[in-house]
């Protein structure tokens, strides 16, 4: 880092600032506390996707695979530990009621999040050896179908609820504001997650992956082991993307296959709409990408009630078409020496050249 | 994961009892599965012009089909005959196209395939909020009147509808495909797809030639959707299956190979139906989509191989 | 820091008093968020609608009366796209940035039971009438209460028929033969487990179990199914829109079976869909308007559907029925209970015992409604006649259904 002490200055201030807002959100707006939650899981879906959608190039529609499979293995989890899950999924009800109290709940998150990063890490580290092979638009199609096709077969899944689905644990009494604990959980997880992001985009690893976006076959031909790279790279998000789900299911409450779980045709798309209305393949990009469409969503969700989905299209065609470098590569292009590029007096014509 | 393959396993084998004790049913299923097959075939033609043409992978393929399916119910609301929504629809979805293209594709034609997946995945969404604000979320058909026919003393069924439909899928093949051999936009279609720079050269009009093209897609589309109205049904969420399969069918079949994309679509149709049967229903939708995976798959290993030829 | 967390509560109480200012008008709001758009549309239509009229009704007859007070009832919509996703987030909205104290409930269990662990949260009341799957009343909710009879009593009536019936199918009960075609959702799901509770209890075989896509469209595959095995009886249940393709593809394929039972011909309108296609198919339903049910609101049963039908120029469906019940019960609670306060009609409501139009009312500890059975038509004429329970039948069921012959 190359930063004069008043820039450092300046982005510490930034970060504090961002912080004590965070801390301070739910009391600022108490009635927002489910939004704002949320807001911070989309934070680290924007985060995760961008890593190789963005960062290496491969443009994943299927990303909610991880978040589903997350979201199941975390509620499974929480439930497994207690009761039978095949006597709490089933259709007739289980006969008995289940009820968690304040320990039982906490050891199934406290053992259901790791659970689900692990099973979202395996699962992307099988899929992507299999389809990380193949390169752009197939890639993405793929990715699509692997996505509903996994919300299809959790749908016929009985043990885990079918298409009935599954509720999470009641969250006891006793914890207090249910979505305070998860508004603060979800937080430190989009700052891990950015903070994660942010070493590992210092590493040599990061420029791995920038090559294979750059361009795969030179990289290939240089001696990288790209498919290594690929699957090691989904795998990092698949991480988080696991455990954002699990949060994502227990703020929700209840884990529908195909509208939550495995939602390709929502948070799916949300996701990578984030990431490009931001920015693709810079670090803040999708951070800021989320916020903005987080609350453009409730705006159209709000006020254009029955409408929202046709906003939410016109929205998607508008970013794609007229904004594809997103709100950072837009500033980018704009002010190319903010972000540590060299503009050449003679050559430094506006926007042009910014590439590093 | 026990349950589930146990559960899997256990249905596997009175179904497939079924299908070897009387055989007469897997006819009944081919068969079902060969007259929506031409319908996908058609469906998935219009994406292959597009995608070989105009360099676009159109995600809102399936809502073309799902708007010309409501043009027939209209007809079929006013009684009008539905079959004859078959030419209007591909009339009216032939502007929607056009009018498409002018609006939003023509910006994307050039860029890659990545932003037209997107783009036009914007736009299928859009197309399916409309529809549901405008003829709400139920299903809707449009009733041709026509009759059941059955064959084997009774044993397989076949709606007129459907061998209607089937037929009139398989003609519009044959009159798009003159179409585009013959008639003078054909054959500018043709040379852009080969070439669209040197086209531009010798004085084709490409912008009028893609909105054409596009245009012509919906067109197909829209015919193909009057069809599944009248033979099947129609909703504003059924787009998104329809557009899998095209895509599936164009990766097996090849671009701009009509044989192929008709004997792959007949033979995803079969392959549907069948797995719905032998799987049941619930896994029909994610045999389609884990088909693509496979498929997807399939076409990686066999171009890896072309590869270490190379080598 | 301090400071901002001090003025940020200080503004956070300011809100509150506001919230309780606006409430002391003279407008109580129950907050809904039903489906206007996306698969549910023509059920949440009918949900929609009886809520709409009952408010309306209770308005007009000069409101509810609250302890010294009279308020007017209003219900704020929104649409929850048929997903539960959203009805979640819907509901959420309701209450903590609408400030609503009371839910209605949305249509389907599915949807239910993602509103459910919402309103458990906020400890806001909910009177639901289309969330009947067992399932919901398991994890100890203690604010929601549900009007209708619960899933697995739907079809058990048209099970007991077949078993009634078996000799005029030259069968045992024993020997009879089911066929099962449910779409995968928990309304569906709860229905099949108790078909499949009657089967055992009926000694009958199930020869085909087959559940459907949400997105179904199509079950040809499954009817083929039908015709190679020759079930006596086919039970389907796929709301509105599976019953509407099951009628068309089972007439239109020639499926004959001596018996086919489904949920939600009524509010799918098959009748006047399909004309002839829908004859003999019996039909589960909560309510039927040749019941002998009083209230002093709406009248009769007959009462309620005449208002309907003069209203919304149709019969109304047991969706509309129920939802209307909703209303009534929280009205009612709210005079009980003589205060706004959540808590206190929470408790109201959980001593509810009253009889509406629809049927009668009373919750166990779960919140389900125990006083009320279902009722079994059978379309006949392109009618809903009633066939079962006996105390209720005008009419004896025909069984087997004649032939559609090839």
């Amino acid at each position: 880092m190359k930063l004069g002490n008043y820039d450092m200055d300046k982005r510490l201030a930034g970060y504090a600032a961002i912080i004590v807002i965070g801390l301070a959100a739910p009391w600022l707006f108490p009635g927002y506390k489910a939004q704002m939650t949320e807001l911070w899981l989309f934070i680290v879906f924007a985060l995760a996707w961008d890593h190789t959608g963005g960062q290496m190039g491969y443009n994943s529609f299927g990303n909610v695979v991880f978040m589903g499979v997350g979201m199941y293995v975390c509620a499974l989890t929480q439930v497994g530990l207690f009761y039978s899950i095949a006597d709490y999924t089933a259709a007739r009800g289980g006969g008995t009621i289940f009820i968690f109290d304040v320990p039982d709940f906490l050891l199934g998150l406290a053992l259901g999040l790791p659970a689900a990063a692990i099973a979202a890490a395996v699962v992307a580290a099988v899929l992507g050896s299999a389809v990380l092979g193949m390169r752009g638009q197939y890639f993405a199609i793929c990715t699509l179908g692997l996505g509903i096709a996994a919300g299809e077969i959790a749908a016929g899944w009985e043990w885990i609820g079918a298409g009935s689905g599954m509720t999470t644990p009641n969250p006891p009494d006793g914890l207090g504001d249910i979505n305070r604990f998860l508004y603060f959980l979800s937080a430190a997880l989009a700052v891990a997650t950015f903070l994660t992001l942010r070493w590992i985009y210092t590493t040599r690893l990061a420029l791995a992956i920038n090559a294979v976006r750059d361009d795969e076959d030179k990289a290939e031909a240089m001696g990288l082991p790209t498919t290594r790279i690929k699957v090691m790279a989904w795998t990092v998000s698949a991480i988080f993307l696991g455990m954002a789900g699990g949060l994502y299911g227990n703020l929700k409450k209840f884990i529908d296959p195909v509208d939550i779980a495995f939602s390709g045709a929502t948070v799916g798309v949300w996701m990578v709409l984030m990431a490009i209305l931001g920015g693709k393949g810079t670090l803040w990009g999708p951070v800021i990408g989320a916020v903005i469409f987080q609350i453009t969503k409730e705006f159209f969700w709000t006020y254009l009630l029955g409408w929202q989905r046709v906003a939410l299209g016109l929205l998607i065609v508008v970013i794609v078409v007229f904004f594809p470098q997103g709100i950072m590569g837009w500033v980018r292009a704009r002010y190319p020496e903010r972000f540590g590029h060299r503009v050449e007096p003679a050559a430094g014509a506006k926007g042009e050249g910014a590439r590093p | 994961m026990n349950e589930f393959f146990a559960q899997l396993v256990a249905s596997l084998p009175s179904n497939l009892r079924i299908l070897v004790e009387a055989p007469i049913f897997n006819v009944q299923l081919i068969l079902d599965g060969l007259l929506i097959g031409a319908i996908f075939a058609l469906a998935a033609y219009g994406m292959a012009l597009v995608w070989g043409v105009m360099k676009i992978i159109n995600i809102a393929q399936g809502e073309f089909v799902m708007l010309g399916g409501y043009v027939a119910v209209i007809f079929a609301q006013n009684g009008i005959h539905p079959l004859l929504a078959v030419p209007v629809s591909g009339a009216v979805l032939f502007l929607v196209g056009w009018l498409l293209y002018r609006a939003v594709i023509f910006r994307i034609v050039e860029e890659d395939l990545f932003v037209s997946i997107l783009a036009t995945f914007g736009i299928s969404i859009l197309l399916q909020q409309l529809m549901n604000q405008v003829f709400g979320g139920d299903v809707q058909i449009a009733d041709a009147g026509l009759g059941t026919r059955f064959l084997f003393s009774g044993f397989v069924t076949v709606s007129d509808v459907k061998l209607v439909s089937f037929v009139l899928a398989l003609a519009l093949g044959g009159v798009l495909v003159a179409f585009l051999r013959n008639s003078r936009l054909g054959q500018s279609i043709r040379a852009t797809a080969q070439n669209a720079r040197a086209a531009r050269v010798l004085g084709i009009d490409t912008g009028r030639v893609y909105a054409a093209t596009y245009g012509l897609n919906a067109a197909i589309c829209g015919s193909a959707g009057a069809l599944v109205a009248m033979a099947y049904t129609i909703h504003p969420y059924i787009g998104l299956p329809y557009t899998v399969r095209s895509f599936m069918i164009v990766v097996v079949a090849g671009l701009g190979n009509l044989a192929g994309v008709i004997a792959a679509g007949i033979g995803l149709g079969a392959a549907e139906n069948m797995a719905g049967f032998l799987l049941g229903a619930q896994y029909q939708l994610a045999f389609v989509f884990g088909l693509l995976v496979v498929v997807l798959l399939w076409r990686n290993w066999r171009l890896k191989r072309k590869r270490q030829y190379l080598k | 820091m301090k400071y901002l967390l001090k003025s940020s509560l200080v503004a956070a109480a300011a809100l509150a008093v506001a919230g309780t200012g606006a409430l002391a008008q003279e407008t109580v709001t129950l907050g809904a968020a039903v489906s206007l758009t996306g698969k549910y549309t023509t059920d949440g239509e009918h949900t929609k609608r009886g809520y709409d009229l009952a408010v309306d009704m209770i308005n007009k007859a000069g409101g509810v009366k609250v302890g010294d007070k009279t308020y007017q009832i209003a219900v704020k919509y929104y649409d929850d796209e048929s997903t539960p996703a959203t009805g979640a987030a819907l509901a959420e909205r309701l209450i903590a940035q609408d400030g609503v104290k009371f839910l209605l409930g949305p249509y389907s269990s599915g949807l239910t039971k993602a509103i459910a662990p919402v309103t458990e949260k906020y400890g806001v009341p909910m009177v639901e009438a289309n969330g009947a799957s067992r399932s919901l009343f398991t994890s100890g909710y203690k604010y929601l209460f549900a009007v209708l009879s619960t899933s697995e009593q739907y079809l058990s009536s048209a099970m007991d028929l077949a078993a009634e019936k078996a000799a005029a199918l030259g069968k045992k009960p024993e020997e009879i033969k089911v066929a099962l075609a449910f779409e995968n959702d928990p309304f569906s799901q709860d229905v099949r487990a108790g078909v499949l509770d009657d089967a055992k209890r009926l000694g009958m075989q199930i020869v085909i179990d087959d559940q459907l896509p949400k997105e179904l469209n199509d079950m040809a595959a499954t009817l083929t199914k039908v015709r190679a095995l020759k079930p006596d009886v086919l039970v389907i249940s796929g709301h509105a829109k599976g019953a509407a393709t099951a009628v068309r593809q089972i007439s239109e394929m020639k499926v004959d079976v001596p018996i086919v039972a489904m949920t939600h011909c009524d509010s799918a309108d098959v009748v006047a869909k399909f004309g002839a296609a829908a004859e003999y198919t019996l039909c589960a339903s909560q309510w039927a308007s040749t019941l002998t049910y009083k209230d002093n609101l709406f009248g009769s049963a007959a009462d309620f559907a005449k208002l309907f039908n003069t209203t919304y120029n149709y019969e109304p469906p047991y969706q509309a029925a129920e939802s209307a019940a909703a209303v009534m019960v929280f009205a009612d609670a709210f005079q009980r209970a003589g205060t706004l306060d959540p808590a206190k009609v929470r408790d109201a409501l959980a001593a509810t015992d009253m009889q509406t139009f629809y049927g009668n009312v009373k919750f166990d500890e779960t919140g389900k409604n125990i006083a009320k059975p279902m009722v079994l038509f059978q379309v006949l004429k392109g009618e809903y006649r009633v066939v079962a329970p006996t105390k209720w039948a005008e009419t004896e069921a025909v069984v087997p259904r004649p032939m559609m012959g090839n």
